[in-house]
């Protein structure tokens, strides 16, 4: 730009700026604005007023909503508590009803004169009932129907039993005494013997003829936990009442109905379970007269029972080995003055619901004389766990007799259980 | 003959002489007081509780296996350690279990009070020492526990009860 033109430009913007700039305002002007200011200046006085009484209005709201909500939720405190205690009172009752059962198919071929079993049988039907009197004192009974009727005559093959009838009383934190009808602390399945707790349909043939399983006697008994994970349990109880014709145990078992208890038994055992997954015990019994005195040429006997039951991840190991020592001219004369039997299942479970398991059994009840009296079986079979407390079994059982008779079952076994 | 009545005697004797011995607490192990107190060195934080609310519920019941019987479950909090204590049936009645969860690992699970008339085994620490370091994997344990052949219902009870502490602490420390 030239300086002319810069000049020029400048002159005309200052003409233009002076053209807008109003002459200096007249006194009535002045006061007329005055007036405006005022009168907004009033308004918002008034508005200021009003805000005021409005936020005095809303504390005094909140404050209230404030009190509404703590009692609120005072009253939602006392209504959980009430509930809760309500809830916890009934669902906590002092008598507790359990039981189990099992239903069984036996397909079994009899060979060599042997009988089949072609039998469907609901083995087992039976209630718990226990009660806590207070924090130290409990009961515990088990009531049983075996083979669904009981009664006279052949086609009611059943019987109603009382397993257990027990109080237990704690002395301590570890030690406890219990006196009544209660199962003789020995062997594996002879405490625990719900269906969804061993394999196999029937229960062990070794358990079931040299323990003899399930085996309960009326008396005293002390248990408690010692250090090193280890337990015992030590108990004195009426005794067996074995047969003169075979001294076989399992026949001696009187199960507390008036038995005859001109002398008793001892029984002790000791278990360790320190390492999880691992139980090793050992039982002795002393039974001070094997025939309650009836028989002279029998005398007293001794068991001694050793097992141990493994559960590795999805590995399981049960072995146990339980022998019988008879006194007396009386059982040595037939060889029952040793009756034997051991047996080793391992087991893997495929799945938290199926098991497979195996087992071989060895077992004599006239052990100690020539003649071969010894049982054999070989089983095989699957659990199915439907639930962890209803299972369902199939097994296969190939038995060998002794020589000579030769009488054996095979075939398999088909059973549903349950366990609440 | 008769010396076999002497020492039936003298065994009966002693078991008699066992019940005089005096009984302390029940199978009580440890009060809840007491685990609360010992968990935070006796400066125990106010304890807070977890509502049951809507979600929570099913989310619960499908751990335990069955319908939590209440309204909320109390807790105690200490940065990050938190103490639960939980009740659970094993099979008839009620074991109180103490659990401590630290930085969402299990740190200590202990059997307060026991009431069943088998499976005593799980108080045994060699046992519930299985759960420590235990993490929550898709809402449950993350590892298998080696049970006790006649306490499969108790050691089910720990390890629900373990789960669900794992998992109530996740649930807090997400909605602060």
């Amino acid at each position: 730009m030239t300086p002319f033109r810069k000049t020029g430009l400048a002159l005309s913007l200052m003409v233009a700026a002076s053209a807008s700039h109003a002459a200096p305002p007249t006194n009535e002007e002045i006061w007329a604005l005055l007036q405006q200011v005022q009168q907004q200046l009033s308004d918002v006085q008034q508005q200021n007023k009003q805000l005021k009484v409005e936020n005095q209005t809303l504390k005094v709201k909140v404050d209230q909503t404030e009190q509404t909500a703590n009692s609120a939720h005072e009253t939602a405190e006392a209504v959980a508590e009430a509930t809760e205690s309500a809830v916890k009172s009934a669902s906590t009752s002092k008598t507790t009803i359990g039981g189990y059962g099992e239903l069984h198919y036996n397909n079994l071929e009899g060979q060599n004169g042997a009988k089949d079993k072609d039998e469907i049988d609901f083995h087992r039907f039976v209630l718990f009932f226990g009660h806590e009197f207070n924090d130290n004192l409990r009961l515990f009974s088990e009531f049983e129907l075996e083979h669904a009727l009981a009664g006279n005559g052949d086609d009611k093959p059943g019987e109603v039993e009382l397993e257990q009838a027990y109080f237990q009383y704690d002395l301590n934190d570890q030690h406890r005494v219990s006196a009544g009808v209660f199962l003789t602390p020995v062997g594996i399945i002879n405490e625990t013997h719900e269906p969804n707790t061993f394999y196999g349909v029937e229960r062990n043939n070794v358990e079931k003829n040299i323990i003899p399983t399930t085996w309960w006697e009326g008396g005293a008994m002390l248990s408690g936990e010692l250090p090193q994970g280890f337990s015992y349990d030590a108990a004195v109880t009426s005794g067996l009442k074995v047969k003169s014709s075979n001294y076989a145990i399992r026949g001696g078992r009187q199960k507390v109905a008036e038995a005859d208890a001109k002398d008793f038994a001892y029984t002790g055992r000791l278990k360790w379970t320190a390492i999880p997954g691992i139980e090793l015990a050992t039982s002795l019994n002393y039974q001070e007269d094997i025939t309650q005195g009836l028989d002279a040429t029998a005398g007293s006997a001794m068991m001694w029972e050793t097992h141990a039951v493994i559960n590795k991840g999805a590995f399981g190991l049960k072995a146990l080995y339980a022998t019988w020592d008879l006194d007396g001219t009386g059982p040595a004369d037939i060889g029952a003055d040793e009756q034997t039997g051991w047996y080793i299942e391992p087991s893997y479970k495929v799945n938290d619901q199926v098991g497979l398991f195996s087992r071989y059994s060895l077992w004599d009840n006239q052990a100690s004389n020539s003649t071969d009296s010894e049982y054999t079986q070989w089983d095989i079979g699957v659990n199915w766990w439907i639930d962890p407390q209803v299972v369902v079994k199939v097994d296969y059982q190939d038995q060998s007799a002794p020589t000579g008779s030769e009488k054996e079952q095979d075939g398999f076994n088909v059973g549903v259980g349950y366990q609440f | 003959m008769k010396s076999t009545k002497f020492w039936q005697t003298i065994f009966i004797g002693l078991v008699l002489c066992s019940i005089v011995v005096p009984a302390f607490s029940a199978s009580v192990n440890q009060t809840n007081e007491d685990f609360i107190a010992e968990t935070f060195a006796n400066q125990v934080p106010k304890s807070k509780v977890v509502w049951m609310k809507d979600d929570l519920r099913p989310a619960i019941a499908n751990i335990l296996g069955h319908e939590y019987a209440g309204l909320r479950i109390r807790y105690w909090q200490q940065e990050q350690r938190t103490a639960w204590i939980l009740d659970e049936i094993g099979k008839e009645s009620p074991i109180t279990f103490g659990v401590i969860i630290t930085m969402g690992k299990v740190e200590q699970v202990k059997v307060l009070a026991y009431r069943e008339s088998r499976g005593g085994e799980i108080q045994q620490r060699a046992f519930s020492r299985q759960y420590a370091d235990a993490e929550l994997s898709e809402q449950k344990l993350d590892r298998h526990i080696d049970g006790i052949s006649g306490a499969t219902l108790s050691v089910r009870a720990m390890t629900s009860v373990v789960t669900l502490a794992l998992y109530l602490t996740k649930f807090i420390n997400q909605t602060e």
